[in-house]
C-alpha cells in the first residue's frame, strides 16, 4: 500500500496481528537462546544446569537446617570452584518418595542425605551407587575413619553405600536444679547413673516429689516415633528383636514386650510419673516449665532447651533392663543415587562435598548429634563440647530399626508399633491387647510381597 | 450446558431419489481436515491419558514395583482382593466420601447465596465478583500455605480470634476430629468462586420480565427466589452439583500439603492412599488395582448423575 506512513497509521491499527505474532516469536526465540542456562531451559534441553555443580538434597529443617546451611556455606568458601545447588525437602515420607522417583526417572541429585535405616531400603531397591574403597580412600574417607558400629550397620554384603555423618540416639534430658533438689546429682554436678528398672522408678518418684507434677515427659499424642524409640531401647536391652529376614518375619517376643509395656504402664498410668496424653511440643513445654525433671527425647532437641535458657544437661538413656547396654538410634548418612551414566568427575565432586561436610563435624555436633567422623569424635574439641559429649558412648551402643522395606525412620513400621505403645502409656489399651494389635498389623505388612 | 445446532436431517424422499443434499456433502468434505486439526490433541490425549490408563489396568493384574523394570510376577486378582480386604483402603474411600459430603452442600448453597447477593449489587459489582472468584485462581500450594498459617496453634489468626470470643480453639489440623472439617472449610473458601461464576451466568439468563410480572402479582422477594429463580436455575444447579461431586472425590492437594494424610491417617483420601502405596511404598501394581476400583466408584457416581439429568430433561 502506498502513501505516507502517518496516513497509513491513521487508517489501520497501530499494531497488526502479524506484527504482534512476529514480535512474540522473536521474543520467544531470544528467550530460548538465553534460556539454556536457566533451570527451565536446562530441564527442557536436558543439559546440566551449570557444569561443575554439586546437586545436593537434604531434609533438614529447624535447628538442623540452620546448621546445615552454615556447613554448606563453609563448603562454598573452601571450594569456590565447585558450585552448590542445595535443596531442602519436607522430612519423612515425602522426601524419600521424591528421592526414589528422581532416581528412577534418571534425574537424581549428585548427593543426598538419607537415614541409615531408610538407606537400607534404597539399597534393596537398587537406587544407590556403591561406594568403592578406592574412591573413598582417594578422598581420605576409609572405613577406619568412621564409627565402627555406624559404618557396619550400613554395609550390605560387605559393600558400602552410605557415609554416616552422625548417630542420633534417644537420650535423657534432666533439669539440673530439680535433680539437685531431689538429691540425684553426684558431687561434680552430673546425674548419677541410673541402672535398673527399680532405680529409674525411684529416681522418677524423687523428681515428682520436687516438681509436684511429673517425673518425666515424652511425646505420646500424635507422636508415634517417641514411644517407639523408648520401647525399642528397653526391648533391645532385654535382647529382643521385632522383625527378621528383611521384614518378612515377625519375631516379637511376647514375654519381653509385655515386660516393657507393663513397666511403661506402671510409670504413666499406675504411678502417674508421666503424662499420658502429652504431644511432642507439649512434652517439651512441660520440661521447659519445670513440671518434670526428666525428658526422654532425641538429642536434636538440645537447641530448644538452650534457647529457652533453662538449667539442663544430657546423658545416656538409662540402662533399664538386661546386662548389655543398647539404645535406639539412627544415623544420617550421605548417599550417592544411581545415575544412568557413570561420570567420574561428578563422583569426585560429590565425594569432595561429603568430605567437606565431615570436616565441619564440629558445627554438626553442636546440634546435639554424635559425630561418626573419628578424627573429630576422638578429638579434645569434641570432649570439651558439653553436654553433647556426655552421651558419646551411645554411638557404640546404637540399635537401629530392623531391616525391612516398610521399616526405617518415620515409616509404617514405626507407626504401627509406636501408636500401640503410646496407647498403652495413655492407658487406652492393656499390654496384652497392644501386643496382639502389633502382631496383627505387622503380620499384614510382613505378609505383603516386598516391592524391592 | 452448551447447546448444539441441530444437524439438518436428510429428506427421506430425496435420499430415496438418490440425491445428496448439500449439507451431507459439506460433512464429507470437512471430515478429513477436521481430523487433521484434532490430531495434535488426540495424539497427546492418547499418549498421556488413554495409554497410561490402559497400562495401569494391565499393571493392576501384576505385582509391579516402581523400582524394578517390567511388570513383575502375575498376580491375577490378588491385588484387587487385597484392596477390597484392606481396612486402610476402605477408610480412605470413606474419608473421600465424607469430604465430599462436607464440601458439596456448602459449595452449592453458599455459591448460590453469594451469587444472588452479588447480582443485587448495583455499585461496585466488579469488586464483589472479583472478591469471590479470586481465591479460585490460587494454586493449591498457595491456598494450603495461607490456611496452614490461619490454622497454626496458638499463634494463628483463627486461634486468636476464637480466643477473643472466649472459647478454646481446637487443634484445627492436629485433632483427628477436626482435621477433615478444617480442610473442608479451606476448600470451600478456595473453590467457591467457580460455582459462583456458574450461578451468576445462570442468574443472568433469567428474564427480568418474570420478576416484574411476579412483583405486579404481589410476590415478595423470598417468594420470587423460591418460585422463579430456583426452578429456572435447575440446570445450573445440576451442572454445579455434578462438577462439584466429581471434583471433591478427586481431592488430593489439600490433604497432601496440609496434613499429609492427617493425624493418624484421619484425612487420607483415596487418591492420597493410592499415592502412598504406589509411590512411597513402590507397590505400583497394587496402587493400580486400588485406583481402578476408585475409578469404578467415580464412574458409578457419574452414571447416577447422568441418569438423573436425563430424567430431569425428559420431565422439564
Amino acid at each position: 500500500m502506498t502513501g505516507v506512513p502517518y496516513i497509513r497509521a491513521a487508517r489501520g491499527p497501530i499494531l497488526t496481528r502479524r506484527a504482534l505474532l512476529g514480535g512474540a516469536l522473536a521474543g520467544v526465540g531470544a528467550a530460548a537462546l538465553a534460556g539454556c542456562s536457566t533451570p527451565i531451559g536446562a530441564g527442557l534441553a536436558n543439559t546440566q544446569l551449570a557444569p561443575g555443580t554439586v546437586d545436593y538434597w537434604n531434609l533438614f529443617g529447624g535447628g538442623d537446617g540452620v546448621r546445615m546451611q552454615e556447613m554448606q556455606a563453609g563448603f562454598t568458601k573452601a571450594h569456590p570452584e565447585i558450585g552448590l545447588q542445595a535443596i531442602t525437602l519436607t522430612w519423612g515420607n515425602p522426601y524419600y518418595t521424591k528421592l526414589s522417583l528422581a532416581t528412577v526417572g534418571g534425574k537424581p541429585p549428585d548427593v543426598a542425605v538419607a537415614h541409615l535405616t531408610r538407606a537400607k531400603t534404597l539399597i534393596a531397591a537398587d537406587l544407590l551407587q556403591e561406594l568403592k574403597p578406592e574412591d573413598l580412600a582417594r578422598h581420605g574417607m576409609p572405613a577406619e575413619n568412621f564409627n565402627r558400629r555406624a559404618w557396619d550397620a550400613g554395609l550390605v554384603d560387605g559393600k558400602a553405600y552410605a557415609i554416616p555423618i552422625d548417630t542420633h540416639p534417644l537420650v535423657l534430658f534432666y533439669n539440673t536444679e530439680i535433680c539437685e533438689k531431689a538429691g540425684l546429682l553426684t558431687s561434680d554436678g552430673a546425674l548419677a547413673p541410673i541402672k535398673g528398672a527399680e532405680a529409674l522408678l525411684d529416681a522418677l518418684e524423687k523428681v515428682k516429689a520436687v516438681t509436684g507434677a511429673y517425673g518425666v515427659t515424652h511425646g505420646i499424642n500424635s507422636d508415634y516415633a517417641s514411644p517407639w524409640r523408648i520401647f525399642q531401647s528397653m526391648y533391645a536391652q532385654l535382647g529382643g528383636s521385632v522383625l527378621a529376614n528383611e521384614g518378612t518375619e515377625v519375631v516379637l517376643d511376647d514375654a519381653k514386650a509385655k515386660t516393657v509395656l507393663s513397666y511403661l504402664r506402671t510409670i504413666s498410668v499406675d504411678r502417674g510419673l508421666l503424662p499420658g496424653s502429652a504431644d511432642y511440643p507439649g512434652a517439651v513445654a512441660l520440661f521447659v516449665e519445670g513440671k518434670a525433671g526428666f525428658h526422654f527425647n532425641g538429642e536434636w532437641e538440645i537447641s530448644t532447651f538452650q534457647t529457652a535458657k533453662m538449667p539442663f544437661s544430657m546423658t545416656l538413656f538409662p540402662h533399664v533392663f538386661g546386662d548389655t547396654y543398647v539404645v535406639e538410634a539412627d544415623s544420617h548418612t550421605f548417599v550417592l543415587p544411581r545415575r544412568p551414566e557413570h561420570d567420574q568427575d561428578r563422583l569426585d565432586r560429590a565425594l569432595t562435598f561429603v568430605r567437606s561436610m565431615l570436616d565441619q563435624s564440629l558445627t554438626w555436633a553442636q546440634g546435639g548429634h554424635i559425630p561418626t567422623w573419628q578424627p573429630f569424635a576422638t578429638s579434645a574439641e569434641y570432649r570439651a563440647l558439653t553436654p553433647q559429649s556426655n552421651y558419646a558412648a551411645a554411638a557404640d551402643a546404637a540399635v537401629y530399626d530392623p531391616a525391612g522395606w516398610y521399616s526405617g525412620s518415620g515409616s509404617n513400621f514405626e507407626l504401627v508399633v509406636g501408636s500401640s505403645v503410646g496407647a498403652v502409656e495413655a492407658g487406652q489399651v492393656s499390654p496384652d491387647a497392644a501386643i496382639a494389635q502389633i502382631r496383627s498389623k505387622l503380620a499384614d505388612l510382613a505378609g505383603t510381597r516386598p516391592p524391592v | 450446558m452448551t447447546t448444539t445446532a441441530e444437524r439438518p436431517r436428510s429428506d427421506p424422499a430425496a435420499l430415496r431419489r438418490g440425491r445428496r443434499r448439500e449439507g451431507d456433502d459439506a460433512q464429507a468434505r470437512h471430515g478429513l481436515p477436521a481430523l487433521g486439526f484434532l490430531a495434535p490433541f488426540l495424539l497427546l490425549y492418547g499418549a498421556f491419558i488413554i495409554v497410561p490408563a490402559l497400562y495401569g489396568l494391565v499393571m493392576s493384574f501384576f505385582h509391579t514395583s516402581l523400582v524394578q523394570g517390567g511388570l513383575g510376577g502375575f498376580a491375577g486378582l490378588r491385588n484387587y482382593s487385597e484392596a477390597l480386604g484392606s481396612a486402610d483402603f476402605w477408610q480412605a474411600m470413606w474419608h473421600t466420601i465424607w469430604f465430599t459430603i462436607l464440601t458439596t452442600p456448602p459449595l452449592i448453597v453458599l455459591a448460590l447465596f453469594f451469587a444472588l447477593l452479588a447480582e443485587r449489587a448495583t455499585r461496585g459489582r466488579w469488586f464483589f465478583r472479583l472478591a469471590f472468584f479470586a481465591p479460585y485462581i490460587l494454586p493449591s500450594a498457595v491456598m494450603a500455605l495461607i490456611w496452614i498459617w490461619l490454622y497454626t496453634p496458638v499463634l494463628g489468626l483463627l486461634d486468636t480470634a476464637v480466643a477473643k470470643v472466649g472459647l478454646a480453639a481446637p487443634n484445627w489440623l492436629g485433632d483427628p476430629n477436626w482435621a477433615m472439617g478444617s480442610l473442608a472449610i479451606a476448600t470451600v473458601w478456595w473453590t467457591l468462586g467457580f460455582n459462583f461464576v456458574l450461578y451468576l451466568a445462570g442468574l443472568q439468563e433469567i428474564p427480568r420480565e418474570l420478576y416484574e410480572a411476579a412483583a405486579i402479582d404481589g410476590a415478595g422477594p423470598w417468594q420470587q427466589i423460591r418460585q422463579i429463580t430456583l426452578p429456572l436455575l435447575g440446570r445450573t444447579t445440576t451442572l454445579v452439583a455434578v462438577l462439584q461431586v466429581i471434583a471433591s472425590l478427586k481431592v488430593f492437594d489439600q490433604m497432601y500439603i496440609m496434613t499429609e494424610g492427617g493425624p493418624n491417617f484421619s484425612t487420607r483420601s483415596a487418591l492420597l492412599y493410592i499415592y502412598d502405596v504406589g509411590f512411597t511404598d513402590f507397590r505400583i501394581g497394587y496402587a493400580a488395582a486400588a485406583s481402578t476400583l476408585f475409578f469404578l466408584l467415580v464412574l458409578a457416581v457419574s452414571a447416577g448423575w447422568m441418569a438423573l439429568i436425563r430424567r430431569q430433561e425428559k420431565v422439564g
